[in-house]
């Protein structure tokens, strides 16, 4: 495989990152509507999983039917840790990235010894069984006597927040300060241990900064020697196997990691949305996902971003359709494997470019 | 009622839904031995079919063995023109795009049922009254006879296909050897036509079958394809007579498991199962082993 020049390739692809980071930032002063900021932070998530199942799907070539259930592991571990037992949401999201690591450590190692239609009707199986599970599990928040899990889920998930030390600070200063200039006001947000992300607009950084740390993730495994190895596995895994490339070890690596990313996206899902239910994460998720990675294509990071975008967007562009819109969906996934099977993405550029300049 | 007459309870519905999955694996064999694909739009046949009965015998009044040849013969027309404008025009087809473009061929599929029969649930007639027959102590509605006597019926056709006409012989060439098939003058083209036209019958026969007994949705596909796949897989996938083990072994399975263990976790079982399977000989109860050409 004929590799690009290193340094220009790297320059080329700071440029990309840094007209991305721009954009992230430049966006929400030209939204309208906080309805809109919603959107962009569900985008966000669902790019930070999709970058992971693309590495999975794209580069390795391994199928994955049950990605949602990853997902919905990490958003349901952080909102059981959180509400149930009261944990702090960050800790909860480490444990949930631990635990759902193991998870796709324990179903991964058998599940891709299978190849082709085996590999997704084990993934599926899985996927479907963790739906399952989620519809069926209850629990007790013991301090607010609330039943929860089943088919509601979990509800009164807390805002992120990495401190909240209330020691009553801003009472005591507001006290102090109308003392001094004699105005009985509250000094506004003196919540010098407080950091909450309360507001969308907070959230929105937060999430896309973590989704620009794992597309730069991404690509550096891409182009690192477990990245060769992927797409040598991809291409035969018998020559890969020959040239001493362990693909088992790198097959499971990666569907660990595509799983972790998902965690995270999860993590991040359930303390924004405040509640999480089955329905988020079952089996039409899981395929959404995949049809975000077929829409930006294949192998592709930065197409991971645009597919799901798009897939994202649709409904709220299709609003004419309300829920027919998984008829769009299935038309979409068909004309797209029918006419451009590398993604709109590279698909476009590729019809474009041999149109243009032969 | 004692244990083991619940026991018998469990077995003849087992056989019952059993039969389905029997005739929905099937379904998945018969386009996988022609063409080495996953058709994952299996499912939405079996809701067609049932969907495509209500219409033709309830709303239109139709007599019911009209309505059910009209049904089969539409959703195979359906199965058909599946292969033709979906699977065919795929220039570079690789497992991987295969399988998501049947998903795409099922979810539009789908989505169209829902356009056109809406979300109702829609109950259908019995083909012959609901008053229960009881077998010793344990009692069987006329439709699970049915279903079992029309499952009978259609393995018994097959079987006469597979092994005596040409185009059975033919088919079952290409499931061996394509390349070798066509040499041999076999048209594998239009015996991947005909495969995806078997399936789409088979599985109107099955959602036909079932309707009067759960009832039909735009939405009772999904399930009832993936479990017909489970049991295709237990069988062990590409064996016709695996197909049909796995299937009943999956219905009486499911309905031991729903009856003595958890009817909340029903639906795990047959995924439960699938997983072991695969984990542990993925070629199923009466595959063969695949060996690995390079």
């Amino acid at each position: 495989m004929q590799m690009p020049d290193k340094k220009k390739y790297f320059n080329r692809n700071f440029l990309y990152v840094g007209t991305l980071i721009a954009t992230v930032i430049l966006i929400p002063y030209f939204l309208r509507n906080d309805y809109y900021l919603h959107v962009l932070i569900l985008i966000g998530l669902h790019a930070i999983i999709v970058l992971g199942l693309n590495l999975l799907m794209g580069y390795a070539g391994q199928i994955s039917l049950g990605h949602a259930a990853f997902y919905g592991l990490g958003a349901y571990t952080s909102g059981i840790l959180t509400v149930v037992y009261g944990f702090h949401p960050v800790i909860a999201a480490l444990i949930a990235l631990l635990f759902v690591g193991i998870i796709a450590y324990v179903v991964g190692v058998p599940s891709l010894k299978l190849k082709g239609h085996y590999l997704a009707m084990a993934t599926l199986g899985f996927g479907i069984i963790a739906g399952i599970i989620f519809n069926e599990m209850k629990f007790t928040a013991s301090h607010l006597d609330l039943p929860m899990g089943g088919p509601e889920g979990i509800t009164d998930i807390p805002k992120l927040y990495l401190i909240k030390y209330n020691l009553n600070i801003d009472q005591i200063l507001s006290l102090k300060l109308s003392d001094i200039t004699g105005v009985s006001q509250v000094v506004p947000n003196l919540y010098a241990f407080n950091i909450v992300l309360d507001n969308d607009l907070k959230y929105y950084y937060l999430v896309w900064t973590f989704t620009i740390v794992i597309l730069i993730l991404s690509s550096n495994i891409i182009n690192s020697r477990v990245g060769r190895a992927l797409r040598a596995l991809h291409t035969s895994e018998t020559a890969a196997s020959t040239l001493g490339v362990d693909i088992q070890k790198y097959k499971v690596s990666v569907f660990v990691i595509s799983a972790l990313f998902a965690s995270i996206a999860g993590s991040l899902y359930a303390h924004f949305i405040a509640s999480v239910g089955p329905s988020s994460f079952g089996f039409h998720k899981s395929i959404m996902l995949v049809v975000m990675v077929v829409v930006g294509g294949m192998a592709s990071i930065w197409g991971s971003i645009f597919g799901a975008a798009v897939i994202t967007l649709l409904p709220e562009v299709l609003h004419v359709f309300e829920d027919f819109d998984i008829i769009i969906y299935g038309l979409i996934l068909m004309l797209i494997l029918i006419f451009l099977p590398e993604g709109l993405t590279r698909g476009v550029i590729d019809r474009v470019k041999g149109r243009f300049f032969k | 009622m004692t244990f083991v007459d619940q026991l018998l309870q469990f077995i003849l519905s087992g056989i019952t839904q059993g039969s389905i999955y029997a005739i929905v694996a099937l379904g998945f064999t018969i386009i996988y031995n022609s063409t080495e694909i996953i058709n994952f739009a299996q499912g939405e046949f079996v809701m067609l079919g049932a969907m495509f009965m209500l219409t033709l015998n309830i709303t239109l009044g139709l007599p019911l063995p009209v309505a059910f040849i009209l049904s089969v013969i539409a959703v195979m027309i359906i199965g058909v023109l599946i292969d033709i404008i979906v699977i065919s025009p795929i220039k570079k087809p690789t497992q991987l795009s295969l399988i998501i473009i049947t998903i795409g061929a099922s979810i539009f599929v789908k989505g169209v049922a829902m356009f056109v029969w809406k979300k109702d649930y829609h109950a259908a007639t019995p083909f012959s009254g609901e008053v229960p027959i009881s077998i010793g102590p344990a009692a069987i509605t006329p439709q699970a006879l049915w279903v079992i006597g029309i499952t009978g019926t259609v393995l018994i056709f097959l079987h006469i296909f597979f092994e005596y006409t040409n185009t059975g012989k033919g088919m079952r060439a290409c499931a061996i050897n394509p390349r070798a098939a066509s040499l041999l003058g076999i048209k594998v083209k239009r015996m991947v036509l005909i495969s995806f036209g078997l399936a789409g019958a088979l599985g109107a026969i099955a959602g036909i079958i079932i309707a009067p007994i759960t009832f039909a949705n735009y939405n009772m596909g999904l399930m009832l394809g993936l479990k017909g796949f489970c049991g295709a897989v237990i069988g062990g996938l590409g064996s016709v007579p695996g197909a049909i083990v796995g299937g009943f072994a999956l219905g009486i399975l499911e309905s031991l498991g729903a009856g003595l263990i958890s009817s909340a976790y029903k639906d795990a079982i047959a995924f439960v199962v699938l997983l072991l399977v695969l984990f542990m000989k993925p070629t199923g109860i009466l595959g063969k082993s695949e060996s690995k050409r390079v």
